[in-house]
């Protein structure tokens, strides 16, 4: 665990947390992400008590890979928590309004759950501070809108973006294509990159959009960047998918 | 009548029993129109501060006099820890934000008015709520309407919460035509309407409760007495 900032995720259900937080940390290996769930009888609900002692562990945990004698993690570091439905939402507010030290060191994302969470593992997994790993977790939302933009059949006329200074058409090689594990691997690739890269016209930093390409074996994905070093973006995402993310 | 802390301890042992035997009519109310669980989970909430005010009865008193603050704090914690569905959050924190205003032994009629303005705060912040939209708030709000008035006619204590504790039934029963536009009944849309809101009979009951245990005063030890 080498990121400053985790993710604490919030469901009425156990398992759905505890599946979120598999699935979020798979794709961000370097972040420490906890689920918690459940009411106080064990069944569908939200526990205050539950919520509490998770955020305490998980910031005690960052405070002690910090180095910290005063229990607080490194600058810009802390915790973004997400929570599904209303009482989820609500219980997170309420321990945060009960405890100072959770308040000033833990954040509530307003985000779809699970895009949210992923969005949010992966740039916490880049090295992000708190602020933009909560941006990142918000944004998610936006990206319905944004994949229906770049699929519609006007998409290629509308566009408004300077025309790219490199593209390159590659074949998926790897039977299951940009699923999860790949997407992260490209978007947070494309994040240390200097240019804007777009893959069959979606931001190719988002590993949501990725992920919502479908893009399967045989399929031909069209990558193309513009901004610092775009040729040089072009040709290491476009190796890194035909390279078949090491599953061919 | 002196509002003192024994006075709010009553009121949370009665709400408890009001609770109890309103259980099934509240998880009824809430079949209708929510997830079927609001009599169940204020059931089990009130239970465990009852729970807890016992085992504190049971311990030897502090230096300092117990505030009106320290018994509504205690059931604020209770609730938020083992109600599980969103009135736990909801009534949490509005027991909460009425602590921080009763930090005292005793509270007059406009400290009344203030617990209640709070915990009206408390429940539409936390919600994101506001009247009209077939929740709690809007028996919360009706109680504080009543309540500011009959403090400023000058109304004793009692006034003030009969005042309180009948609008927020009479409110309560106004939920019944409304469609819900939050909580978990919004997802009914117009079907919602016909049905009174579970919140805001919860609502009355508590402020029922308050007034009942202003009206029992210290000497009355059976909770189910005279309301």
């Amino acid at each position: 665990m080498t990121a400053r900032v985790a993710l604490v995720l919030v469901s009425h259900s156990a398992e759905l947390a505890r599946g979120a937080a598999e699935l979020a940390g798979q794709m961000a290996p370097d972040v420490l992400v906890r689920g918690v769930g459940g009411g106080p009888d064990g069944g569908l609900g939200t526990s205050l008590d539950a919520i509490q002692e998770t955020l305490e562990e998980v910031l005690a945990t960052l405070a002690e890979a910090a180095g910290a004698a005063d229990g607080a993690p490194v600058a810009g570091g802390g915790v973004v928590v997400l929570g599904d439905l209303g009482s989820s939402v609500l219980t997170v507010e309420a321990a945060l309004e009960l405890d100072d030290t959770l308040a000033e060191h833990a954040v509530l994302a307003r985000a779809p759950f699970v895009e949210g969470a992923v969005a949010a593992a992966v740039t916490a997994h880049g090295g992000a501070d708190r602020d933009a790993v909560l941006a990142s977790a918000n944004a998610s939302v936006g990206m319905f809108a944004a994949i229906g933009a770049a699929q519609s059949p006007e998409a290629g006329e509308a566009t408004s973006a300077p025309p790219a200074e490199g593209s390159r058409t590659v074949t998926v090689r790897n039977p299951l294509g940009l699923h999860a594990r790949p997407a992260a691997l490209v978007s947070r690739k494309v994040a240390e990159l200097g240019a804007s890269v777009t893959i069959d016209g979606v931001d190719a930093s988002s590993v949501l959009q990725l992920m919502a390409l479908g893009a399967t074996k045989g399929r031909e994905l069209r990558v193309e960047a513009t901004g610092d070093g775009a040729a040089e973006a072009v040709r290491t995402v476009a190796e890194m998918i035909e390279a078949g993310f090491g599953e061919v | 009548m002196t509002l003192d802390a024994d006075w709010a301890e009553r009121w949370v042992r009665r709400t408890a029993v009001a609770v109890a035997d309103a259980r099934d009519e509240l998880t009824e109310l809430d079949r209708q129109i929510g997830d079927g669980d609001h009599g169940e989970n204020m059931d089990r909430g009130f239970r465990a501060v009852v729970a807890r005010l016992d085992d504190a009865a049971a311990q030897p008193a502090g230096a300092d006099e117990r505030t009106v603050g320290d018994v509504l704090k205690l059931v604020a914690t209770t609730l938020m820890s083992t109600v599980g569905g969103a009135s736990g959050p909801l009534y949490g924190t509005a027991y909460l934000r009425a602590a921080k205003v009763s930090g005292r032994p005793q509270i007059d009629p406009p400290a009344v008015v203030a617990v209640l303005e709070a915990a009206l705060e408390g429940v539409s912040s936390r919600g994101k709520a506001t009247v009209g939209e077939k929740t709690m708030v809007d028996a919360w709000q009706a109680a504080v309407d009543a309540a500011e008035a009959a403090a400023a006619d000058a109304g004793s204590e009692v006034d003030v919460l009969r005042a309180a504790a009948e609008a927020a039934d009479k409110a309560a029963t106004a939920t019944i035509p409304m469609v819900a536009t939050k909580g978990r009944a919004s997802y009914l849309g117009e079907r919602s309407a016909g049905h009174e809101d579970p919140g805001a009979r919860s609502t009355a009951l508590v402020l029922g409760a308050a007034l009942a245990a202003a009206l029992s005063g210290p000497a009355s030890a059976d909770p189910r007495g005279a309301a």
